[in-house]
């Protein structure tokens, strides 16, 4: 089986809300897929209907090119981790695991390894009503890596960590998809997926505003900028201007130029004796570059199509 | 930063997919909750206990000889026990000869007339030959006939061909047997001839209208008879009594001994010798039976009944406990039992775990029904311990501080176990049902009581009329408590009120097992379609 996620054309209403509103893109394995958007932008849902728990109005959600209610032992398929706090209190973390196995035709041993793989042996026979939102996490992720699924599902999985479960997280989840897995996360913070995935879907109200890898996306939120460090800020700009170039300053000494390669700015500065120091490609950051994105989706939402 | 690594290959391999991986998820699900064990000890308690509580607590008091006040053990009636080791009446008057081997004896009845209490009479008065306060008139199960039996002893074996006043020829045997004949009065214009042969065990009985042509109406065999047996003629006529219903319960009244005359004539077949005898008569009693013969014409009269003694029939049997009353508790345990029932899948909608379940499994009536059969096997076994522990405990209880127990069979014992488990597992199913319909644990648990516990409470604690109460076991998920049903209903018992207050239940074992299982079937299959209609 093919270790993807394919969602096309989910629309799903929940009375006079629209939750899912034409959602498509396609998770591949060997990478990290950040889900990103707001809250209420239909990722929790989207990953519901991928695993069958809703039914959307329309539209198809495929695991390896198969809708989830026809997998049989859908563990082994995709594992998922929507809810950490969807736990009995009164099972201990162990007990939680073990039926889990039971219903994949798994034993206690499978449930075992994973208490070990995620550090949670030591406390693995108490209730884990007891235990701390990262503890539950950790507990969610054994349960969505029980059947060693070639798919991951996490909805928001940094949820409520502190810095040391977030570095643990991110490494967890860049080794699981070096092994060939596909890993899709969702998050409302872009920060959170920085270092982390590889590609993004942006969705906002309901429908994918961009699906890039990180690097397309940061390249598009740079544009062709070139970063210029200078003493003589106004002179440069005269210069730069004249030559073609868009010029725009960002600091005191700190000049952005769009429309001109930094072949022709270094050219055009030296041939009129204009000092610089520096001379570099503008990068913006991930953050800025999401907030460019959701900025235009709440202004073109009504014409944006994916 | 694209990489390209070869998707991932899990070296994991789980075998088939089965319903007994569900089902072997789904009891580890229920064992692993601790408060869910908890629950189904306390219904194991619950319904065992309130029976306990019963047997050990019970008081009874009576009147002795001269009016003396007597409780406990010394309340402990003592009935002649029937060929089966049930308790039966067996007082009648009795025209007797020996017989025997092979023989038969042919009668006709020409006359019944008989007395009964006067409308005003008052409970308990001495009755209608020792005082005048009667009048005219045959009690419905007044009987005379002929009968062959075993000895004169109280209990032993018979079989009788008797003319019933308003219930016509009857065959009976053994006190429980009954084969009803041609319907119909006795009187001079319409007599009724009747005839018993014996060969060997059997013994077969006939009736005719002319003495010409004999129809069977029956052959039963007495096993073990022996070979020189009693012959003859005899009148019974039971006790009076008038059934009452009341707002608080139903009971009976007994207004005093009846009394029966017959006339027989053509009486063949056997030789000219008689003897007439107060069969079970205490000597301190004054005696109604007597027996005159004139020529060829025999005129008996007695008071008395040749029958089983029903459970909560009026009378000495009133006193004693029943094994009914050691399973008072089953309401109290169904509501335990009902509530981690319907918790077990209410609990996972609260915590969204249901999410998770259904992921594990997308078949969701698979899921549902893997559910079911959990609840119900814990269920069952609780049923089968509860109402074990209620029966056997409760009877040696009341034995050790000297109380009569009305007795059962052990078969019997044996069926009201099992039906209690099974009453405890279908219950359990339907709570579980509700649960998932409703998707919310107190609401669950408002209406499992409501189908099953309040209907089961209302008709044996008597707050219901007799019939209000007789409708709610035949029609609510209730109906199941039939399944332990301990007591037979005998229709040629006169007098008595088979209420469910004396643990008599409106419906066979069967068809109150099926009255419940619609209800969980229907509540199941709501379940079903609503589960996997609904998003999770």
């Amino acid at each position: 089986m093919e270790a993807t996620i394919e969602v096309a054309g989910l629309r799903k209403r929940f009375g006079p809300a629209v939750a899912l509103d034409g959602m498509s893109f396609t998770v591949l394995p060997g990478q990290v897929t950040g889900f990103v958007g707001p809250n209420g932008a239909g990722k929790s849902t989207t990953m519901r209907v991928i695993l069958g728990l809703d039914a959307a109005d329309e539209g198809a959600a495929l695991i390896g090119g198969q809708p989830y209610a026809t997998l049989r032992h859908p563990l082994n398929h995709v594992g998922a981790l929507l809810d950490a706090a969807a736990l009995q209190p009164s099972r201990s973390a162990r007990n939680h695991l073990l039926w889990l196995a039971h219903s994949q035709g798994l034993t206690g041993r499978r449930a075992d390894e994973l208490l070990t793989l995620t550090g949670l042996e030591s406390v693995a026979k108490r209730k884990a009503g007891g235990y701390s939102l990262g503890m539950r996490q950790r507990l969610g992720i054994a349960a969505a890596l029980l059947g060693d699924p070639p798919v991951l599902m996490m909805d928001e999985p940094f949820n409520g960590m502190d810095p040391e479960g977030i570095a643990w997280m991110r490494s967890f989840l860049r080794g699981l998809a070096a092994e060939g897995r596909a890993v899709l996360v969702s998050s409302h913070l872009m920060s959170e997926l920085q270092d982390t995935a590889d590609h993004l879907v942006v969705v906002g109200r309901g429908r994918v505003i961009a699906d890039k890898s990180v690097a397309d996306l940061i390249a598009a939120a740079s544009g062709d900028r070139v970063q210029l460090r200078t003493a003589a800020p106004a002179e440069a700009m005269t210069v730069l201007a004249h030559a073609g170039g868009t010029v725009a300053a960002l600091a005191a000494d700190l000049l952005t130029v769009s429309g001109l390669s930094s072949t022709r700015i270094v050219a055009a500065l030296t041939a009129s004796h204009v000092p610089f120091s520096e001379v570099s490609a503008h990068r913006a950051s991930l953050e800025e570059a999401y907030m460019e994105l959701t900025r235009d989706s709440v202004e073109f939402h009504a014409g944006a199509s994916s | 930063m694209t990489v390209m690594t070869p998707p991932y290959r899990s070296e994991l391999s789980s075998g088939r997919d089965g319903f007994g991986q569900l089902l072997h998820a789904e009891w580890t699900k229920f064992r692993t909750v601790r408060g869910w064990i908890i629950g189904l000890v306390i219904g194991l308690i619950a319904m065992a206990g309130l029976g306990l509580i019963t047997a050990g607590g019970a008081q009874s008091s009576c009147q002795g000889q001269g009016g003396s006040a007597r409780s406990g053990a010394a309340c402990m009636p003592s009935f002649p026990l029937g060929p089966a080791g049930e308790p039966v009446n067996d007082s009648f008057y009795f025209v007797h000869q020996p017989l025997t081997g092979d023989g038969t004896i042919t009668v006709r009845v020409t006359s019944m007339t008989g007395l009964l209490p006067s409308a005003n009479a008052q409970p308990g008065s001495a009755g209608p030959a020792s005082t005048g306060d009667t009048r005219p008139g045959l009690y419905p199960w007044a009987k005379a006939g002929i009968i062959i039996k075993e000895n004169l002893n109280q209990g032993s074996a018979y079989a009788a061909m008797m003319v019933a006043a308003d219930n016509g020829v009857r065959m009976q045997w053994n006190y429980t047997g009954d084969t009803p004949g041609q319907p119909g009065a006795v009187g001079p214009a319409n007599p009724r001839w009747l005839r018993l042969t014996r060969s060997g065990d059997v013994i077969t009985g006939y009736e005719s209208a002319d003495g010409t042509h004999w129809t069977q109406v029956g052959a039963v065999t007495l096993s073990g008879l022996p070979s020189a047996v009693q012959v003859g003629l005899f009148a019974a006529s039971p006790q009076y009594t008038v059934k009452s219903q009341a707002f608080a319960g139903t009971g009976t009244i007994g207004l005093g001994p009846t009394q029966v005359t017959a006339v027989f004539d053509h009486v063949s077949g056997v030789g000219d010798a008689w003897t007439g005898a107060d069969i079970g008569r205490p000597e301190d009693y004054p005696g109604f039976g007597d027996y005159h013969q004139a020529g060829g014409r025999f005129t008996v009269t007695g008071t008395g009944d040749i029958a089983p003694i029903p459970e909560g029939h009026g009378g000495d049997a009133d006193s004693a406990l029943t094994v009914s009353e050691f399973l008072v508790g089953t309401f109290a345990g169904l509501i335990a039992l009902g509530v981690v029932a319907a918790l077990f899948i209410t609990a996972e909608y609260r915590r969204n775990l249901i999410r998770v379940t259904f992921a594990a499994s997308p078949r969701r009536g698979r899921v549902l029904a893997a559910k079911a059969v959990v609840v119900a096997a814990v269920s069952f076994v609780v049923g089968v311990l509860g109402a074990a522990a209620g029966v056997l405990l409760g009877t040696a209880i009341a034995h050790a501080r000297g109380y009569y127990v009305f007795p059962v069979s052990g078969a019997t014992e044996v069926k009201v176990i099992i039906g209690t488990g099974l009453f405890a597992a279908v219950a359990a199913v339907l709570a579980l049902a509700i649960g998932a319909i409703v998707r919310r644990g107190a609401a669950a648990v408002a209406i499992v009581i409501v189908a099953i516990a309040v209907p089961i409470f209302l008709a044996i604690s008597a707050a219901l009329p007799l019939g209000a109460a007789d409708w709610v076991l035949r029609v609510t998920p209730a109906a199941g408590i039939a399944l332990q049903q301990a007591y037979t209903q005998y229709g040629q018992v006169a007098g008595v009120i088979y209420s469910p207050l004396s643990g008599y239940y409106p419906l066979s074992w069967w068809a109150g097992l099926l009255v419940m299982c619609a209800w969980a079937a229907a509540a199941l299959a709501g379940a079903a379609y609503l589960l996997r209609r609904r998003d999770a």
